[in-house]
């Protein structure tokens, strides 16, 4: 399905040919990062927060060595059994062997875009281990046999309709119904009985703290918590960069976090799991997977300071009008833009293009990540590392041939105005990527130059 | 069903278990960069009325409010808020005329399915979230305030604390086995971002605010 089409633009071609659906899902979007202006408008302190949460960030990858082995003592010290995963497989391998030593075949997972990122749910069911995402959004989803399409609503690009469509074949509800009411009490009906009956959880993990040993997941639907409370065995996967030193530095996240992902002041459930519960066991996953050497990487080790708010994708004008899929990996976006050409240049080295470079997702970073210098650093290391498309390095050699030479350049320029008056299909047609969803613009009749030349 | 590309690093040789921790310790004290220190984090409080500002915070999670003067007062609210038949549980002594007491943890906690209303008390309310902190020994079941279809928390007045600064200033010196701000019944806006209640957990949620 994406998979196979691992190029951006032409990712979001299908995406693109719904207009009503572009135009609702742009819109939505939108709303929902002014939704993010109003809540941190109320807060005066707002910016000093953000640099708060950047300096702590900054302290946690410089120290994370000493932070993961506190942690684990810690943790240990609460009676929770640690793993350290060096890459996906080692993660899923972990987690299927938890449960195997358990005897248990049926899982359920609250949101953990880590289990995304390493393809969990495929390697469980090829290993007959049944999950089922508790998430409403990933619930659907996973009903329609897609990857979330955004971190924080993995259901955005649905429509209710097709949402009750799935519900309809899936869950039994009345064929053509689509309130979002309706829908919901029938996924909470079926979801409970899933909660009551599954010995084994799944969680990702928000923050965890060195200084203490606790994980904190934060949920609004309380999915993780219904998971977790009533089964067996708790799992919570976590990425190496999840650490915070202390405590009280859940104060300065989780007034930034919830704000900036959908305008809440905080969600509804903030959960510190610290002790298991009697004849409960608790895991951890402590998962590596290329983190270790993007923290090596001078330019580019700033994007391991994200707490997966989602605020650069709903702010994103590409993002935005192209939808999550054409990113083609479980964090979409400017983040993921920048995040998954560390772990396979090749594979991802169309998304650090996927920008306008206008700057807006390093604007409205709670942690303030440098994302679209990043965005532009990365094209330069993709295009010298020989992975930019051929069309794109043979355009580039063909321009700075022609911004080299002044003659050339004015007759580029009157060529380009007259095929744009008088031949507009040369440019304006399937082939040139920059013309989807575009009109062309009219061509003035001189250049400055020209106009300078006569009217200075 | 075709996912996402999986993205194992490809250089890191593939291990059976144990090696993994050495490794990536090791890797990463050599990555990492230097030293940077922490902020030292002091945040203004403003001088505002935090009961209203709680009170105002609460509303807009859709939680019912009422300030009151004692448990007498909870009581007679809560009586003409339930029906005879639903199961109502609390963990606060002074409410057990109202409401099953729960003293300690003697069944499965899977039997509270059937649970109508949970009464519970809060440590502490935040008034810039409306977000309250409840620990596991204060609700006996860690799954109580996420199982009961109806939840009602009793803040004491005196215990609202303007910000999550002071919040977690208080909670510091305290201990326990699961801790969870709550702000308000269980909610999802998954189907385009039409807000529902009652997700997962509580359909709705009063607060009491006491003395």
């Amino acid at each position: 399905m994406h998979s196979s089409v691992t190029n951006h633009a032409d990712a979001s071609i299908e995406f693109n040919n719904d207009e009503p659906r572009v135009n609702w899902h742009d819109k939505t979007l939108w709303f929902i990062r002014e939704k993010r202006d109003k809540a941190s408008h109320g807060i005066a302190e707002w910016e000093q927060l953000r640099e708060y949460a950047s300096q702590i960030k900054n302290n946690v990858l410089s120290n994370l060595s000493d932070y993961l082995l506190a942690f684990e003592a810690k943790a240990k010290e609460n009676g929770v059994i640690i793993h350290w995963a060096a890459d996906a497989a080692e993660h899923n391998q972990i987690v299927h062997s938890i449960l195997q030593k358990h005897d248990i075949n049926r899982m359920v997972k609250s949101k953990s875009m880590l289990t995304e990122e390493c393809g969990l749910n495929e390697y469980l069911e090829h290993n007959g281990v049944e999950v089922i995402d508790t998430d409403l959004g990933e619930r659907i989803v996973q009903l329609a046999g897609e990857p979330p399409s955004h971190i924080v609503l993995p259901c955005i690009h649905k429509k209710k309709e097709e949402i009750g469509e799935l519900f309809h074949e899936h869950l039994g509800t009345e064929k053509g119904a689509s309130d979002p009411q309706y829908l919901t009490a029938a996924a909470r009906t079926h979801l409970r009985e899933t909660f009551l009956t599954r010995r084994a959880a799944l969680t990702g993990v928000n923050f965890a703290v060195a200084e203490t040993g606790e994980f904190v997941v934060c949920t609004n639907e309380g999915n993780a918590d219904m998971g977790a409370h009533l089964a067996d065995v708790h799992i919570a996967s976590m990425g190496i960069e999840k650490l915070i030193p202390e405590q009280k530095h859940l104060g300065v996240f989780l007034r930034l976090l919830a704000r900036s992902a959908t305008g809440q002041p905080i969600t509804t459930y903030s959960s510190h799991f610290k002790t298991p519960q009697p004849h409960q066991e608790v895991h951890i996953v402590l998962v590596d997977n290329g983190r270790s050497i993007h923290l090596g990487k001078e330019d580019f080790r700033n994007a391991l300071k994200c707490i997966r708010c989602g605020a650069c994708m709903n702010t994103c004008p590409v993002y935005r009008r192209s939808g999550g899929h054409s990113y083609h990996n479980a964090v979409a976006g400017p983040i993921g833009s920048i995040l998954t050409p560390n772990m396979d240049m090749k594979k991802n080295a169309d998304l650090p293009f996927a920008s306008t470079l206008c700057g807006s997702c390093s604007n409205v970073c709670p942690v303030k990540i440098d994302i679209h210098d990043q965005l532009y650093k990365w094209r330069q290391v993709i295009v010298k590392e020989g992975y930019a498309p051929a069309a794109k390095t043979a355009s580039m050699n063909a321009m700075s041939y022609v911004l080299s030479s002044p003659k050339l350049y004015d007759f580029a320029g009157k060529a380009g105005r007259w095929v744009i008056k008088n031949a507009p299909f040369l440019v304006g047609n399937k082939l040139n990527p920059w013309f989807k969803e575009r009109e062309m613009p009219a061509a003035p009749k001189q250049s400055f130059k020209e106009w300078y030349k006569e009217n200075r | 069903m075709s996912q996402y590309q999986n993205n194992s690093y490809a250089s890191i040789p593939p291990l059976g278990g144990g090696g993994a921790r050495e490794q990536i310790l090791a890797q990463v004290k050599q990555n990492q960069p230097a030293q940077r220190l922490l902020p030292v984090v002091d945040v203004l409080i403003e001088d505002k009325n935090w009961v209203d500002e709680l009170t105002a915070k609460l509303e807009i999670l859709h939680v019912a409010v009422f300030k009151v003067a004692s448990y007498e007062e909870i009581a007679t609210i809560l009586q003409n808020e339930s029906k005879a038949a639903d199961r109502v549980v609390t963990t606060i002594p002074q409410l057990a005329n109202v409401a099953t007491l729960i003293e300690s943890a003697q069944e499965d906690a899977h039997n509270l399915e059937n649970v109508e209303l949970a009464i519970i008390p809060a440590h502490f309310a935040v008034a810039e979230n409306g977000a309250v902190w409840i620990t596991e020994d204060i609700i006996t079941y860690r799954v109580l305030p996420f199982i009961a279809q109806q939840l009602a928390v009793v803040i004491p007045r005196e215990h609202i604390v303007p910000n999550m600064h002071i919040g977690y200033d208080r909670i510091a010196n305290t201990t326990y086995d699961f801790g969870v701000f709550i702000a308000g019944p269980s909610k999802t806006a998954d189907i385009e971002q039409s807000l529902v209640l009652g997700a997962h957990g509580p359909k709705g949620m009063m607060a009491f605010i006491l003395g």
